[in-house]
């Protein structure tokens, strides 16, 4: 791997991102276009519903678009490095190491037939060049870390002796035991209990703003995320419609946003019918 | 496919007679473990009734145990409504006509490979109801879906569009009860809006009574105004939706609960209306 420049600014450059899937008529589905964004140690939020492209805005990033579908960029570097053209060996040394992604729901992205501790050292030890018992200490330390209070049991565990809350805060312990610059989280929260939901988070938040890490936290409520993050982008038909300050949700000009901050019900209020998105077909041009 | 011709007995009397439901120390076990202890609740005709909980708390079980769907009950379920008829038992198949559920993961709960046709014509055919062209025709119509759906496959719906197939396979029995088991916590929050619009219509129009299970306090209080608590098997709390719109709760979970949807509430825009 190359020396990677001190920490240039912005750490993630997008450009006109856009990821295409070919579709049964031998065309192609713009599942995201044109989207741009820089990203320095800050916490940024991608908002949107089913489809609107914005967990395989996530995945390009981490190269991880499934095969079959085209990325293409006219600038995507990471720290200095143009993720478009730099070759498979580098991407994976980069992916995990210097940027890590946690996934939805630990029932499926956790390696069923593994221990939480194993798989966090397999991690651990495919970055950096440890020895084992260095390697056992990091990863108690890690699950200390993102406050599982008897580590010593939880890292002889396999992923179905543990709940939902538990299961993500293992996955998150070891997305970030490599120390990453970039976090990536795709929905980390959608699959837990409302009060679990905030614990994940708030272990989150402290966790990057102690690192220093840059944040993309990807979700559909735009509530959670106007409360978590420092600046949103909306998303809608693979497009960014809108980008946001979390304090100027109030000052949202898109119809979408807006429809998307009002259709929530909300406690000591009663709506009834409750408001719903009037979708209008040019917001997809 | 039935296409016996069967008299709609039950309709006369079942259209325009709500139905209540009354809870007696219902307990259920799995094994040692026990999963709801000593419940007890009544909901009114045409009122809706709410049970909150985390993972776990045994309040999807309490749906199942109503509808029949766990091994081992003890407690006694019973119908309530006015006292000129008399209602079924539990476990009938008339009672089960009249209690229908609606299950939380729409990726899950319809046949993969049966056309929403055939998810629809099923329940018509158990229960030997005749017309089922019509019926289905009239089911759709009523979850907002067109007869343009009738011959698809859950795949080639959306999230929002499958759940309203469960429901509509529900109310095509004409139930009276519904029971609702997280209806809109795999949906966006955009299509939940209008799924818990729907549901509040057609509660308006069937004069149906729900009973909905969420972890999400403000989906309930939206929709309900009983709320119970529970957690471990155990009820916890129970609330009206008013307690909670000037957020008075005793119990340290349910408080935790009301903090959880305060703190989306913080950065929110004021009021919009």
């Amino acid at each position: 791997m190359t020396e990677r420049p001190a920490q240039p600014d912005p750490m993630l450059v997008v450009n006109n991102l856009c990821v295409a899937f070919p579709d049964r008529n031998g065309g192609w589905v713009d599942a995201v276009r044109n989207v741009s964004f820089t990203l320095g140690r800050e916490r940024l939020g991608i908002v949107g519903e089913s489809g609107s492209g914005k967990s395989q805005t996530g995945r390009a990033i981490m190269g991880l678009t499934a095969p079959g579908g085209r990325v293409s960029a006219t600038e995507l570097a990471f720290n200095g490095v143009d993720l478009l053209r730099c070759g498979t060996q580098e991407r994976r040394a980069l992916r995990g190491g210097r940027m890590a992604m946690v996934l939805q729901d630990p029932k499926f992205s956790l390696n069923p037939v593994m221990t939480i501790g194993a798989q966090i050292v397999e991690t651990l030890r495919a970055h950096q060049e440890v020895s084992a018992s260095v390697a056992r200490n990091r990863t108690l330390q890690a699950l200390e870390a993102v406050q599982i209070d008897d580590a010593q049991r939880v890292y002889k565990l396999y992923p179905h002796e543990v709940s939902g809350g538990m299961g993500q805060r293992a996955m998150i312990a070891m997305m970030l035991i490599a120390d990453p610059d970039l976090l990536i989280a795709d929905e980390p929260t959608s699959a837990l209990d409302v009060t679990v939901q905030l614990q994940v988070l708030s272990i989150l938040d402290t966790l990057v703003a102690q690192r220093g890490m840059g944040l993309i936290f990807v979700s559909h409520d735009l509530r959670l995320v106007s409360t978590f993050c420092d600046r949103i982008l909306v998303m809608y038909a693979g497009r960014v419609i809108e980008e946001l300050h979390s304090g100027d949700l109030a000052s949202a000009r898109h119809p979408y946003t807006q429809g998307l901050l009002n259709c929530l019900p909300q406690l000591g209020q009663s709506r009834h019918p409750l408001p719903t998105l009037n979708r209008q077909p040019q917001w997809a041009v | 496919m039935n296409t016996r011709p069967t008299t709609d007995h039950t309709n006369a009397d079942t259209s325009d007679r709500a139905v209540g439901l009354r809870i007696a120390q219902l307990r259920v076990e799995y094994g040692d473990f026990v999963a709801v202890d000593n419940t007890s609740f009544v909901v009114q005709p045409g009122e809706s009734f709410g049970i909150v909980g985390e993972s776990g708390s045994g309040k999807s079980t309490v749906l199942r145990a109503i509808c029949g769907l766990t091994p081992s009950v003890s407690g006694t379920v019973e119908l309530i409504g006015a006292t000129d008829r008399t209602l079924p038992a539990p476990g009938s198949k008339p009672f089960r006509r009249l209690v229908q559920m609606v299950f939380q993961d729409p990726y899950g709960s319809l046949h993969p490979r049966h056309t929403v046709d055939s998810i629809l014509a099923e329940p018509l055919a158990i229960h030997g109801l005749g017309d089922d062209q019509q019926r289905i025709e009239r089911a759709l119509d009523e979850v907002g879906l067109g007869s343009g759906y009738r011959f698809r496959y859950p795949h080639q719906l959306s999230g929002g569009q499958r759940q309203r197939i469960a429901l509509a396979r529900a109310l095509i029995l004409e139930p009276q009860i519904l029971l609702l088991d997280e209806p809109t916590s795999a949906l966006d929050a955009s299509v939940q809006a209008e799924v818990l619009n729907l549901l509040e219509d057609l509660r308006e129009r069937r004069k149906l009574t729900f009973i909905m299970v969420s972890h999400d306090l403000a989906v309930v209080t939206h929709l309900c105004q009983q709320l119970m608590v529970m957690q471990s098997g155990k009820t916890m709390e129970m609330l009206s939706h008013t307690d909670l719109a000037a957020f008075r709760a005793e119990n340290a979970y349910t408080q935790k609960l009301m903090e959880a949807s305060a703190g989306f509430r913080r950065a929110a825009p004021v009021s919009s209306r």
